[in-house]
Protein backbone atom coordinates (compact mmCIF):
# COMPACT_ATOMS: atom_id res chain seq x y z
CA UNK A 1 0.00 0.00 0.00
CA UNK A 2 1.65 3.60 -0.91
CA UNK A 3 0.01 4.68 2.10
CA UNK A 4 1.83 2.59 4.44
CA UNK A 5 5.34 2.80 2.65
CA UNK A 6 7.44 4.33 5.19
CA UNK A 7 9.19 7.53 4.40
CA UNK A 8 11.95 7.98 6.39
CA UNK A 9 13.41 11.17 7.13
CA UNK A 10 16.20 12.32 9.76
CA UNK A 11 15.13 15.17 11.77
CA UNK A 12 17.67 17.04 14.24
CA UNK A 13 17.12 19.83 16.07
CA UNK A 14 20.26 22.40 15.72
CA UNK A 15 19.86 24.54 18.82
CA UNK A 16 22.03 27.23 20.40
CA UNK A 17 21.73 27.68 24.02
CA UNK A 18 22.33 30.00 26.57
CA UNK A 19 23.77 33.46 26.14
CA UNK A 20 26.41 32.59 23.46
CA UNK A 21 25.47 34.77 20.09
CA UNK A 22 28.08 33.15 17.86
CA UNK A 23 25.62 31.44 15.14
CA UNK A 24 27.78 30.88 12.06
CA UNK A 25 28.62 27.61 13.19
CA UNK A 26 24.79 26.57 13.94
CA UNK A 27 24.14 28.17 10.24
CA UNK A 28 26.97 26.15 8.62
CA UNK A 29 25.66 23.16 10.32
CA UNK A 30 21.76 23.55 9.59
CA UNK A 31 22.61 23.85 5.64
CA UNK A 32 25.09 21.23 5.60
CA UNK A 33 22.39 19.05 7.39
CA UNK A 34 19.55 20.00 4.90
CA UNK A 35 21.70 19.83 1.88
CA UNK A 36 22.31 15.85 3.36
CA UNK A 37 19.03 15.63 2.97
CA UNK A 38 18.08 15.86 6.93
CA UNK A 39 14.98 18.03 8.17
CA UNK A 40 16.39 20.89 10.20
CA UNK A 41 15.18 22.79 12.78
CA UNK A 42 16.70 25.30 14.22
CA UNK A 43 16.32 26.74 17.26
CA UNK A 44 17.14 30.20 17.38
CA UNK A 45 19.62 32.19 19.54
CA UNK A 46 19.49 32.12 23.44
CA UNK A 47 17.64 29.98 24.36
CA UNK A 48 17.25 27.79 27.74
CA UNK A 49 17.43 24.69 28.04
CA UNK A 50 13.87 23.97 29.39
CA UNK A 51 13.34 26.15 25.38
CA UNK A 52 15.69 23.40 23.52
CA UNK A 53 13.37 20.18 25.90
CA UNK A 54 10.26 21.50 24.34
CA UNK A 55 11.05 21.77 20.72
CA UNK A 56 13.15 18.60 20.81
CA UNK A 57 10.16 16.96 22.43
CA UNK A 58 7.26 18.43 20.66
CA UNK A 59 9.55 18.16 16.93
CA UNK A 60 10.33 14.21 18.01
CA UNK A 61 13.86 15.15 16.18
CA UNK A 62 16.05 11.71 15.87
CA UNK A 63 18.93 14.67 16.65
CA UNK A 64 19.83 17.08 19.12
CA UNK A 65 23.03 19.13 18.00
CA UNK A 66 23.89 21.85 20.80
CA UNK A 67 25.95 24.17 19.43
CA UNK A 68 28.15 26.06 22.28
CA UNK A 69 30.66 28.00 22.42
CA UNK A 70 30.62 29.88 25.42
CA UNK A 71 32.05 27.26 27.78
CA UNK A 72 28.77 27.13 29.72
CA UNK A 73 28.56 23.58 28.40
CA UNK A 74 28.95 22.11 32.04
CA UNK A 75 25.89 23.57 33.71
CA UNK A 76 23.82 23.87 30.37
CA UNK A 77 24.53 20.34 28.08
CA UNK A 78 23.15 18.35 31.42
CA UNK A 79 20.33 19.97 32.05
CA UNK A 80 18.85 19.72 29.08
CA UNK A 81 19.83 16.04 29.53
CA UNK A 82 18.04 15.97 32.06
CA UNK A 83 15.04 17.67 30.94
CA UNK A 84 14.99 15.17 27.58
CA UNK A 85 14.61 11.89 30.50
CA UNK A 86 12.00 13.95 32.26
CA UNK A 87 9.56 13.37 29.19
CA UNK A 88 11.07 9.78 28.26
CA UNK A 89 12.90 11.12 25.24
CA UNK A 90 16.70 10.59 26.52
CA UNK A 91 17.07 6.99 25.35
CA UNK A 92 16.50 7.61 21.57
CA UNK A 93 17.67 11.22 20.86
CA UNK A 94 21.30 11.27 19.36
CA UNK A 95 22.77 14.20 21.23
CA UNK A 96 25.73 15.62 19.73
CA UNK A 97 27.66 18.54 20.91
CA UNK A 98 29.42 21.01 18.92
CA UNK A 99 32.13 23.98 19.82
CA UNK A 100 34.46 24.78 22.20
CA UNK A 101 34.76 22.45 24.53
CA UNK A 102 38.04 21.58 26.44
CA UNK A 103 39.39 18.26 26.40
CA UNK A 104 39.13 18.00 30.73
CA UNK A 105 35.36 18.75 30.47
CA UNK A 106 34.51 16.03 27.53
CA UNK A 107 34.21 13.19 29.97
CA UNK A 108 31.72 14.62 32.45
CA UNK A 109 29.81 15.26 28.75
CA UNK A 110 30.08 12.05 27.38
CA UNK A 111 28.91 10.65 30.85
CA UNK A 112 26.22 12.34 30.90
CA UNK A 113 24.55 10.78 27.41
CA UNK A 114 26.27 12.98 24.57
CA UNK A 115 27.52 10.74 22.06
CA UNK A 116 29.92 12.27 20.20
CA UNK A 117 31.66 15.95 20.05
CA UNK A 118 32.78 17.58 17.27
CA UNK A 119 35.06 20.73 18.11
CA UNK A 120 37.12 22.90 16.03
CA UNK A 121 38.44 20.95 12.72
CA UNK A 122 36.33 18.30 12.55
CA UNK A 123 34.82 18.34 9.17
CA UNK A 124 31.00 18.46 7.87
CA UNK A 125 31.15 14.57 5.92
CA UNK A 126 32.19 13.03 9.57
CA UNK A 127 29.30 15.13 11.17
CA UNK A 128 27.04 14.01 8.72
CA UNK A 129 28.28 10.16 8.17
CA UNK A 130 28.01 10.20 12.14
CA UNK A 131 24.55 11.59 12.14
CA UNK A 132 23.32 9.26 9.14
CA UNK A 133 25.04 6.27 11.21
CA UNK A 134 23.58 6.73 14.84
CA UNK A 135 20.20 8.75 14.50
CA UNK A 136 18.10 6.02 16.22
CA UNK A 137 15.64 3.06 14.89
CA UNK A 138 12.53 3.85 15.95
CA UNK B 1 5.94 1.26 22.27
CA UNK B 2 3.33 -0.62 20.62
CA UNK B 3 0.21 0.82 19.01
CA UNK B 4 -2.25 0.45 21.52
CA UNK B 5 0.36 2.23 23.87
CA UNK B 6 1.01 4.34 22.11
CA UNK B 7 -2.39 5.46 21.57
CA UNK B 8 -3.32 5.62 25.29
CA UNK B 9 -0.60 7.79 26.04
CA UNK B 10 -1.75 10.04 23.94
CA UNK B 11 -5.03 10.54 25.22
CA UNK B 12 -3.90 10.63 28.43
CA UNK B 13 -1.82 13.67 27.92
CA UNK B 14 1.99 12.96 27.06
CA UNK B 15 3.77 14.85 25.01
CA UNK B 16 6.24 12.62 24.14
CA UNK B 17 3.31 10.16 22.58
CA UNK B 18 1.84 13.16 20.70
CA UNK B 19 5.12 13.74 19.19
CA UNK B 20 5.68 10.17 18.10
CA UNK B 21 2.17 9.42 16.62
CA UNK B 22 2.65 12.49 14.34
CA UNK B 23 6.31 11.33 13.76
CA UNK B 24 4.80 8.18 12.45
CA UNK B 25 2.25 9.82 10.34
CA UNK B 26 4.56 12.40 8.52
CA UNK B 27 6.83 8.38 8.20
CA UNK B 28 3.86 6.63 7.07
CA UNK B 29 5.26 4.26 9.72
CA UNK B 30 3.92 0.88 9.29
CA UNK B 31 0.81 0.28 11.32
CA UNK B 32 0.00 4.60 11.36
CA UNK B 33 -3.43 4.22 9.60
CA UNK B 34 -4.25 1.65 12.67
CA UNK B 35 -3.08 4.64 15.01
CA UNK B 36 -5.28 7.47 13.29
CA UNK B 37 -8.63 5.23 12.65
CA UNK B 38 -8.30 4.81 16.88
CA UNK B 39 -7.95 8.02 17.06
CA UNK B 40 -10.35 9.28 14.89
CA UNK B 41 -13.68 9.13 17.75
CA UNK B 42 -11.67 11.69 20.06
CA UNK B 43 -11.61 13.82 17.26
CA UNK B 44 -14.20 16.62 16.92
CA UNK B 45 -13.98 19.13 19.79
CA UNK B 46 -10.73 21.49 18.39
CA UNK B 47 -11.36 24.63 16.29
CA UNK B 48 -9.03 24.44 13.37
CA UNK B 49 -7.79 27.79 12.01
CA UNK B 50 -5.82 27.58 8.43
CA UNK B 51 -2.79 30.94 7.65
CA UNK B 52 -1.95 31.07 4.50
CA UNK B 53 -0.19 34.06 2.65
CA UNK B 54 3.19 35.02 0.20
CA UNK B 55 6.65 34.01 2.04
CA UNK B 56 7.54 36.85 4.91
CA UNK B 57 3.72 38.09 4.80
CA UNK B 58 4.30 37.61 8.75
CA UNK B 59 2.56 34.18 9.65
CA UNK B 60 4.67 32.95 11.42
CA UNK B 61 5.28 35.57 13.51
CA UNK B 62 1.22 35.97 13.79
CA UNK B 63 1.01 32.78 14.99
CA UNK B 64 2.70 33.12 17.75
CA UNK B 65 0.45 36.12 18.81
CA UNK B 66 -2.43 34.27 18.24
CA UNK B 67 -0.64 31.38 20.15
CA UNK B 68 -0.13 33.63 23.04
CA UNK B 69 -3.33 34.70 23.17
CA UNK B 70 -5.60 32.33 22.70
CA UNK B 71 -3.21 30.68 25.64
CA UNK B 72 -4.31 33.90 27.75
CA UNK B 73 -7.83 33.02 27.35
CA UNK B 74 -6.84 29.41 28.84
CA UNK B 75 -7.44 27.97 26.15
CA UNK B 76 -4.47 24.95 24.28
CA UNK B 77 -3.45 25.45 20.88
CA UNK B 78 -1.26 23.44 18.72
CA UNK B 79 0.56 24.50 15.61
CA UNK B 80 1.13 22.77 12.67
CA UNK B 81 3.79 25.02 10.69
CA UNK B 82 4.45 23.15 6.90
CA UNK B 83 7.78 24.33 5.16
CA UNK B 84 8.95 23.52 1.77
CA UNK B 85 11.60 20.95 1.34
CA UNK B 86 14.05 20.81 -1.27
CA UNK B 87 12.88 18.68 -4.40
CA UNK B 88 16.49 17.64 -4.99
CA UNK B 89 17.82 16.02 -1.27
CA UNK B 90 14.39 16.48 0.41
CA UNK B 91 16.22 18.12 3.04
CA UNK B 92 14.67 21.05 4.51
CA UNK B 93 15.49 24.15 6.89
CA UNK B 94 12.12 23.95 9.23
CA UNK B 95 12.40 28.00 10.39
CA UNK B 96 9.02 28.67 11.78
CA UNK B 97 9.74 27.81 15.16
CA UNK B 98 12.26 30.62 15.53
CA UNK B 99 9.23 33.21 15.52
CA UNK B 100 7.17 31.44 18.45
CA UNK B 101 8.94 33.57 20.97
CA UNK B 102 6.05 34.16 23.15
CA UNK B 103 5.43 30.36 24.11
CA UNK B 104 8.88 28.77 24.11
CA UNK B 105 8.63 27.15 27.10
CA UNK B 106 4.84 26.57 27.45
CA UNK B 107 4.38 23.25 26.97
CA UNK B 108 0.56 23.56 26.26
CA UNK B 109 1.10 25.15 23.01
CA UNK B 110 2.32 22.39 20.99
CA UNK B 111 4.33 23.47 18.02
CA UNK B 112 5.04 21.01 15.03
CA UNK B 113 7.36 21.91 12.31
CA UNK B 114 6.40 19.70 8.71
CA UNK B 115 7.95 19.68 5.83
CA UNK B 116 6.26 19.16 2.46
CA UNK B 117 7.60 15.47 1.82
CA UNK B 118 7.54 16.23 -1.95
CA UNK B 119 6.12 12.77 -3.01
CA UNK B 120 2.24 11.58 -4.15
CA UNK B 121 0.52 14.73 -2.77
CA UNK B 122 0.64 12.96 0.41
CA UNK B 123 0.72 16.03 2.51
CA UNK B 124 -2.75 17.23 3.14
CA UNK B 125 -3.28 13.11 4.01
CA UNK B 126 -0.62 13.64 6.89
CA UNK B 127 -1.64 17.11 7.87
CA UNK B 128 -5.14 15.97 8.63
CA UNK B 129 -4.17 13.18 10.17
CA UNK B 130 -1.85 15.54 12.29
CA UNK B 131 -4.64 17.76 12.81
CA UNK B 132 -6.29 14.47 14.36
CA UNK B 133 -3.87 13.76 16.34
CA UNK B 134 -3.76 17.29 18.17
CA UNK B 135 -7.59 17.18 18.25
CA UNK B 136 -7.55 13.66 20.20
CA UNK B 137 -4.83 14.98 22.35
CA UNK B 138 -7.44 17.50 23.71
CA UNK B 139 -6.04 20.96 22.33
CA UNK B 140 -8.71 23.46 21.76
CA UNK B 141 -7.39 25.38 19.00
CA UNK B 142 -5.15 24.16 15.92
CA UNK B 143 -3.21 26.28 13.41
CA UNK B 144 -2.01 24.94 10.83
CA UNK B 145 0.47 27.18 9.02
CA UNK B 146 1.65 26.99 5.17
CA UNK B 147 2.98 28.75 2.58
CA UNK B 148 0.08 29.91 -0.20
CA UNK B 149 1.34 28.94 -3.21
CA UNK B 150 0.10 26.08 -5.58
CA UNK B 151 -2.65 23.70 -4.95
CA UNK B 152 -1.37 21.63 -2.39
CA UNK B 153 -1.33 24.31 -0.10
CA UNK B 154 -5.07 25.04 -1.38
CA UNK B 155 -5.51 21.44 -0.12
CA UNK B 156 -3.87 21.66 2.96
CA UNK B 157 -5.78 24.58 4.17
CA UNK B 158 -9.10 22.99 3.12
CA UNK B 159 -8.53 20.56 6.76
CA UNK B 160 -9.00 24.04 8.68
CA UNK B 161 -12.75 25.52 9.69
CA UNK B 162 -12.17 29.41 9.50
CA UNK B 163 -9.03 29.97 6.62
CA UNK B 164 -7.10 33.44 7.12
CA UNK B 165 -5.18 34.98 3.80
CA UNK B 166 -2.42 36.94 4.55
CA UNK B 167 -1.91 40.24 2.72
CA UNK B 168 1.00 42.55 3.20
CA UNK B 169 0.54 46.07 1.71
CA UNK B 170 2.03 46.67 -1.58
CA UNK B 171 1.07 43.39 -3.19
CA UNK B 172 -0.68 44.76 -5.84
CA UNK B 173 0.21 42.09 -8.00
CA UNK B 174 -0.02 39.50 -5.24
CA UNK B 175 -3.44 40.30 -5.01
CA UNK B 176 -3.82 39.84 -9.04
CA UNK B 177 -2.62 36.20 -8.04
CA UNK B 178 -4.78 35.95 -4.93
CA UNK B 179 -7.61 36.42 -7.09
CA UNK B 180 -6.86 33.13 -9.36
CA UNK B 181 -7.08 31.20 -6.32
CA UNK B 182 -6.81 31.95 -2.79
CA UNK B 183 -9.41 34.21 -2.98
CA UNK B 184 -12.43 31.74 -3.18
CA UNK B 185 -10.99 29.94 -0.43
CA UNK B 186 -10.50 32.83 2.48
CA UNK B 187 -12.51 33.49 5.06
CA UNK B 188 -11.09 36.58 6.70
CA UNK B 189 -8.06 38.64 4.93
CA UNK B 190 -5.35 39.25 7.42
CA UNK B 191 -3.81 42.68 5.98
CA UNK B 192 -0.61 42.25 8.15
CA UNK B 193 2.36 44.70 8.80
CA UNK B 194 -0.51 47.12 8.87
CA UNK B 195 1.25 49.82 10.07
CA UNK B 196 3.59 49.88 6.70
CA UNK B 197 2.50 52.41 3.70
CA UNK B 198 0.45 51.45 1.20
CA UNK B 199 -1.61 49.21 4.19
CA UNK B 200 -4.96 50.95 3.53
CA UNK B 201 -4.62 50.67 -0.20
CA UNK B 202 -4.30 46.91 0.11
CA UNK B 203 -7.38 46.97 2.48
CA UNK B 204 -9.83 49.06 -0.26
CA UNK B 205 -8.01 47.01 -2.81
CA UNK B 206 -9.48 43.46 -1.06
CA UNK B 207 -12.96 45.04 -0.24
CA UNK B 208 -13.17 45.91 -3.90
CA UNK B 209 -12.33 42.59 -5.28
CA UNK B 210 -14.63 41.00 -2.54
CA UNK B 211 -17.51 43.57 -3.94
CA UNK B 212 -16.53 42.11 -7.28
CA UNK B 213 -16.92 38.43 -6.38
CA UNK B 214 -20.31 39.25 -4.27
CA UNK B 215 -21.62 40.72 -8.09
CA UNK B 216 -20.87 37.58 -9.85
CA UNK B 217 -23.49 35.40 -10.55
CA UNK B 218 -20.47 32.47 -10.42
CA UNK B 219 -19.94 33.39 -7.05
CA UNK B 220 -19.88 30.52 -4.67
CA UNK B 221 -18.35 29.78 -0.95
CA UNK B 222 -16.58 26.65 -0.42
CA UNK B 223 -19.08 25.38 -3.38
CA UNK B 224 -21.71 24.56 -1.34
CA UNK B 225 -23.63 26.91 -1.13
CA UNK B 226 -26.08 25.42 -3.13
CA UNK B 227 -26.76 22.89 -0.48
CA UNK B 228 -26.57 25.99 1.90
CA UNK B 229 -28.87 27.99 0.10
CA UNK B 230 -32.09 26.22 0.02
CA UNK B 231 -32.68 26.26 3.61
CA UNK B 232 -30.86 29.59 4.04
CA UNK B 233 -34.33 31.63 4.03
CA UNK B 234 -35.55 30.28 7.00
CA UNK B 235 -32.79 31.84 9.60
CA UNK B 236 -31.19 33.95 7.88
CA UNK B 237 -31.87 37.72 8.46
CA UNK B 238 -29.64 40.35 6.86
CA UNK B 239 -26.53 38.16 5.37
CA UNK B 240 -28.57 35.94 3.28
CA UNK B 241 -26.20 35.33 0.60
CA UNK B 242 -23.75 33.34 3.39
CA UNK B 243 -20.57 34.66 4.76
CA UNK B 244 -18.58 37.42 3.48
CA UNK B 245 -14.75 37.49 3.62
CA UNK B 246 -13.53 39.63 6.61
CA UNK B 247 -10.79 42.04 6.29
CA UNK B 248 -8.87 42.53 9.63
CA UNK B 249 -5.94 44.80 9.92
CA UNK B 250 -2.74 43.89 12.16
CA UNK B 251 0.62 44.20 13.34
CA UNK B 252 2.33 41.11 13.99
CA UNK B 253 5.27 42.34 15.98
CA UNK B 254 3.39 44.25 18.59
CA UNK B 255 0.55 42.34 18.35
CA UNK B 256 -2.04 45.32 17.23
CA UNK B 257 -5.78 43.80 16.41
CA UNK B 258 -4.88 40.25 16.97
CA UNK B 259 -7.69 40.56 19.49
CA UNK B 260 -10.01 41.27 16.80
CA UNK B 261 -8.43 38.97 14.32
CA UNK B 262 -9.86 36.11 17.02
CA UNK B 263 -13.11 37.77 17.68
CA UNK B 264 -13.42 37.50 14.02
CA UNK B 265 -12.39 33.75 13.65
CA UNK B 266 -15.06 33.71 16.82
CA UNK B 267 -17.47 35.26 14.85
CA UNK B 268 -17.02 32.91 11.49
CA UNK B 269 -17.00 30.02 13.58
CA UNK B 270 -20.45 30.70 14.99
CA UNK B 271 -21.52 31.90 11.98
CA UNK B 272 -20.54 28.26 10.66
CA UNK B 273 -22.63 26.23 13.52
CA UNK B 274 -26.00 28.44 13.01
CA UNK B 275 -26.19 28.16 9.08
CA UNK B 276 -24.92 24.65 9.41
CA UNK B 277 -21.39 24.99 7.19
CA UNK B 278 -19.83 23.41 9.53
CA UNK B 279 -21.65 20.35 9.27
CA UNK B 280 -21.27 20.45 5.50
CA UNK B 281 -17.70 21.15 6.06
CA UNK B 282 -17.00 18.16 7.72
CA UNK B 283 -18.83 16.44 5.46
CA UNK B 284 -16.90 17.05 2.81
CA UNK B 285 -13.88 17.19 4.43
CA UNK B 286 -13.95 13.21 5.08
CA UNK B 287 -15.85 12.79 1.46
CA UNK B 288 -12.48 14.23 0.49
CA UNK B 289 -10.45 12.14 2.78
CA UNK B 290 -12.46 8.87 1.87
CA UNK B 291 -11.77 9.70 -1.99
CA UNK B 292 -8.20 10.51 -1.44
CA UNK B 293 -7.14 6.97 0.73
CA UNK B 294 -9.42 5.27 -1.69
CA UNK B 295 -6.92 6.76 -4.88
CA UNK B 296 -3.81 5.99 -3.14
CA UNK B 297 -4.83 2.52 -2.25
CA UNK B 298 -6.33 1.79 -5.70
CA UNK B 299 -3.10 3.35 -7.50
CA UNK B 300 -0.76 1.35 -4.72
CA UNK B 301 -2.98 -2.10 -5.43
CA UNK B 302 -2.09 -1.45 -9.42
CA UNK B 303 1.21 -0.44 -8.37
CA UNK B 304 1.94 -3.89 -7.33
CA UNK B 305 0.29 -5.94 -9.98
CA UNK B 306 2.53 -3.78 -12.70
CA UNK B 307 5.34 -5.10 -10.68
CA UNK B 308 4.11 -8.53 -10.37
CA UNK B 309 3.44 -8.22 -14.25
CA UNK B 310 7.54 -7.36 -14.94
CA UNK B 311 6.56 -3.25 -15.03
CA UNK B 312 5.71 -0.96 -17.54
CA UNK B 313 8.64 -0.56 -19.76
CA UNK B 314 7.52 -3.69 -22.17
CA UNK B 315 4.37 -1.91 -22.57
CA UNK B 316 5.97 1.33 -23.02
CA UNK B 317 8.27 -0.16 -25.68
CA UNK B 318 5.20 -1.62 -27.82
CA UNK B 319 3.56 1.66 -27.16
CA UNK B 320 6.35 3.22 -29.03
CA UNK B 321 6.51 0.66 -31.84
CA UNK B 322 3.09 1.79 -32.47
CA UNK B 323 2.08 -2.16 -31.59
CA UNK B 324 -0.48 -0.47 -28.90
CA UNK B 325 -1.67 2.42 -27.53
CA UNK B 326 -1.86 3.95 -24.17
CA UNK B 327 -5.27 3.39 -23.76
CA UNK B 328 -5.26 -0.27 -24.74
CA UNK B 329 -2.44 -0.57 -22.09
CA UNK B 330 -4.75 0.76 -19.54
CA UNK B 331 -7.49 -1.23 -20.50
CA UNK B 332 -5.64 -4.74 -20.78
CA UNK B 333 -3.98 -4.05 -17.17
CA UNK B 334 -7.44 -2.77 -15.59
CA UNK B 335 -9.10 -5.60 -17.00
CA UNK B 336 -8.40 -8.85 -14.55
CA UNK B 337 -8.74 -5.92 -11.75
CA UNK B 338 -12.20 -5.46 -13.46
CA UNK B 339 -12.93 -9.04 -13.39
CA UNK B 340 -12.19 -9.57 -9.78
CA UNK B 341 -14.49 -6.98 -8.64
CA UNK B 342 -16.94 -8.15 -10.70
CA UNK B 343 -16.73 -11.36 -9.01
CA UNK B 344 -16.57 -10.01 -5.62
CA UNK B 345 -19.57 -8.52 -6.21
CA UNK B 346 -21.90 -10.97 -7.67
CA UNK B 347 -20.54 -13.70 -5.25
CA UNK B 348 -20.36 -11.08 -2.86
Amino acid sequence: MSTEQEQRTIRCLVAKVGLDGHDRGAHVIARAFRDAGFEVIYSGLHKSPDDIVQAAVQEDVDVLGISILSGAHDTLVPKIMDGLDEYDALDDTLVIVGGIIPDGDREELYEAGVANIFGPGSTMEETIEFVRENAPER
Amino acid sequence: MSEDTLVDELLAGKHRALARVITKIENRSPGYRGLVSQLHEHTGNAEVIGITGSPGAGKSTLVDKMASTYRDRGETVGVIAIDPSSPFTGGAVLGDRIRMGSNVGDMDVFFRSMSARGSLGGLSTATTDAVKALDAFGKDKIIVETVGAGQNEIEIVKTADTVSVLVPPGSGDDIQMLKAGILEIADIFVVNKADMDGADRTVMELREMIGMRDASPMAGHHGADTLADTDDAVDQGSDDEGWQPAIVETVAKTGEGVEEFLETIDEHVAWLSESGELEAQARQRYEAEIKTLLREDTAALLQDELAARGGLEAYIDRVLRKDTDPYTVADELMAPLEDCVAEARDGG
